[in-house]
């Protein structure tokens, strides 16, 4: 048939199968329909994809393991703090005030004699949902500049040079110095941070779409004609979605911690709302004689921050192999 | 045989300033209907980078692209999208050529949905006869890349660019990155799928027996520069330039007890940067004489359908 020496229907079955090898057998080359009859006999079960690999490895992990479960215990609490809180959060009891933890107090009672457990479990609801709003707001943000950064060259130069300065302020100050002009209220406090770790988010995201953008698949799809936003949005994103992943946990548990601090600060959420920092804020003059008006918001702060860290530290070393620990 | 693409004067420098790399430097070739052009040289001879300009993939320099009778190269994206159909590409990396996260299925499918091809069910269709096509099983559409050995995938990137069911493709080293096993393999599937389809190629390599298998007429390269146009088997029985010689000399025969007259090249190719004055070739060239020194030597007709960049007539 040729010169080149016809194919001789070498078995090379498709790597990676594990639970295929029917199929792999059956599929290896040949281009007759009788091997793709047999194969079609036989049941394939749907392959996974990559993300779905990276996610079964992650979990493997010991760590990002507890801390899933951790964060998941935490968010489950939020959910449920009506149901499951003994008390209203603010619910004043003047006479049973800073009493120490007991059976009808678990973690006793603040200054005003409201019960810290309700308080520290509704505190979870604000101090997630704020979390979770500034990941959601930074990461869009992010990703819109660093994808415009990365692809468009004419827009890098600009875009970098707002996101260096704007990196250059330490965060919290940043943070502060915005809340300060806007004004003290949750929709701010949400607004200053989405802004402060925008840029970490957009550093990210154009880093990765630098080098996804020089691969061959990208050059493939534009040689079938496909448009510029389905090449952004679709192939790029999917490509560097990992390391979004990761900065967005992280991003969580800064948000979380910064969130109390502005909070403790005075320069965060309005007092009157039960977040972690304002209950650490309006009990730290109590505190050397009430420890646990504070001690309980603060565990909870460390468990948050905690676990959402140990679910992206595990995330990346995943993702780095030159993180990774020889264990 | 009517001429399908016509590439003129095509000039690919990059960067910028008195002292570009010169890629491409001024090549003029034609394609006809129907026929596979080789396109061979070494590493950096721009082999590529034509493959690249020719679909606009990079914006050229300088120089003219015709297909069907259009010049490409002033063609907005929006102009292009029409003749992204008719034109096509095989990779040359067939591990970097397929999204990793997109189902082999999805590809193929975007591939005719960005053309409007085959609407519905009938694309499922259609994906499924892509695979056999390639001898790949209709069931791989549900397999990721990584799945696949570098052989299939290559079959995949072939698929990819079946599906919209151009006219013309450029393989850029198509078979390169493959198994010396898989090679043969892949080579056949194009073999048959040209017969099949009448499909005008490109063929860019630098293993001179897979081209000399393949292609209809070959375009050698050096530096940048058109040495030498011929048919194949002309060009392999009686190569008239110093370079192409030289190159068929290099190429291994299995025949051991051949005797053979070795003309091994000194050296390197030089710099695209800082190329030789004249004669790209002379710095290598056993037969160069103070003249090629002096002037570029033009590509110019020796006999019917037989060009030649080489100011000397008495050799090789």
């Amino acid at each position: 048939m040729s010169a080149a020496g016809p194919p001789q229907g070498a078995n090379y079955a498709p790597s990676g199968g594990r639970g295929h090898s029917v199929a792999a057998t059956a599929a290896s080359v040949g281009v007759t329909t009788s091997t793709i009859a047999a194969a079609a006999a036989a049941p394939v079960p749907r392959s996974r994809s990559p993300s779905a690999l990276l996610v079964r490895k992650l979990f493997r992990r010991k760590l990002v393991l507890a801390g899933a479960v951790i964060l998941v215990i935490v968010a489950l609490l939020a959910i449920l703090a009506p149901w499951i809180t003994p008390y209203e959060p603010t619910a004043l009891k003047i006479m049973e005030r800073m009493q120490s933890p007991r059976t009808t107090h678990w973690f006793g009672t603040d200054e005003l004699g409201r019960d810290v457990f309700s308080r520290v479990i509704y505190g979870a609801r604000y101090s997630l949902l704020i979390g979770a709003i500034v990941v959601a707001i930074s990461v869009t943000a992010g990703v819109l500049l660093g994808l415009a950064a990365g692809f468009f060259r004419r827009l890098d130069g600009p875009i970098m040079r707002v996101v260096d300065a704007m990196m250059s302020f330490p965060d919290i100050l940043l943070a502060i110095a915005l809340v300060a002009v806007l004004g003290a209220s949750i929709a701010n406090v949400i607004l200053a941070l989405a802004v402060v770790y925008t840029p970490r988010v957009a550093r990210v995201v154009r880093a990765s779409t630098l080098v996804v953008r020089e691969l061959l698949f990208i050059e493939a799809a534009r040689a079938l004609g496909v448009s510029t936003w389905r090449i952004l949005f679709i192939h790029i994103l999917q490509n560097i979605a990992s390391p979004i992943l990761v900065q967005a946990t992280f991003i969580f548990a800064y948000a979380v911690l910064a969130e109390a601090g502005l909070s403790f600060l005075g320069v965060g959420v309005p007092p009157e709302l039960p977040t972690w920092g304002t209950m650490i804020a309006s009990g730290q003059q109590f505190a050397h004689q009430a420890l646990w008006i504070v001690v309980f918001p603060g565990i909870a702060i460390i468990l948050a921050a905690l676990s959402l860290q140990m679910v992206g530290d595990g995330f990346r070393d995943l993702l780095d192999p030159r993180l990774r620990k020889a264990i | 045989m009517t001429e399908i693409l016509t590439v003129s004067g095509l000039k690919k420098y990059f960067g910028h300033g008195e002292r570009p790399v010169r890629a491409v430097d001024d090549v003029s070739f034609d394609i006809r209907d129907g026929e596979v052009l080789g396109l061979v040289g070494e590493s950096g001879s721009g082999k590529s980078t034509i493959g690249r300009s020719v679909l606009k993939l990079i914006e050229p320099t300088a120089g003219q692209v015709t297909f069907d009778g259009i010049d490409l190269v002033p063609l907005s994206a929006s102009a292009m999208r029409p003749y992204r159909r008719r034109l096509q590409i095989i990779f040359q990396d067939p591990y970097a050529s397929l999204n990793p996260r997109r189902r082999v299925g999805d590809t193929l499918d975007e591939a005719m949905a960005t053309h409007g091809l085959h609407q519905g069910s009938a694309r499922k269709v259609r994906i499924a006869e892509l695979l056999s096509l390639v001898g790949l099983s209709p069931l791989h559409a549900q397999r990721f890349p990584h799945e696949f050995s570098g052989g299939q995938r290559q079959r995949i990137g072939i698929a990819r660019a079946l599906a919209v069911e151009p006219q013309f493709i450029v393989a850029d080293e198509p078979v390169s990155a493959l198994d010396v096993s898989i090679q043969a393999q892949v080579i056949n599937l194009l073999c048959d799928l040209r017969e099949k389809f009448g499909l005008t190629m490109l063929f860019i390599s630098h293993d001179l027996d897979v081209v000399e298998y393949l292609c209809d007429r070959i375009v050698v390269l050096y530096l940048g520069k058109v040495m030498e146009i011929a048919p194949a088997r002309e060009l392999y029985r009686s190569p008239r330039h110093p370079y192409t010689e030289a190159l068929l000399a290099a190429s291994p025969r299995p025949d051991p007890d051949a005797r053979r007259v070795r003309r091994l090249l000194q050296g390197d190719i030089p710099s695209p940067v800082n190329p030789p004055s004249g004669c790209v070739f002379r710095t290598r060239c056993p037969y160069a004489q103070d003249a090629c020194a002096a002037t570029v030597p033009p590509l110019r007709e020796i006999a019917p359908g037989r060009f030649k960049a080489c100011l000397r007539d008495d050799v090789p």
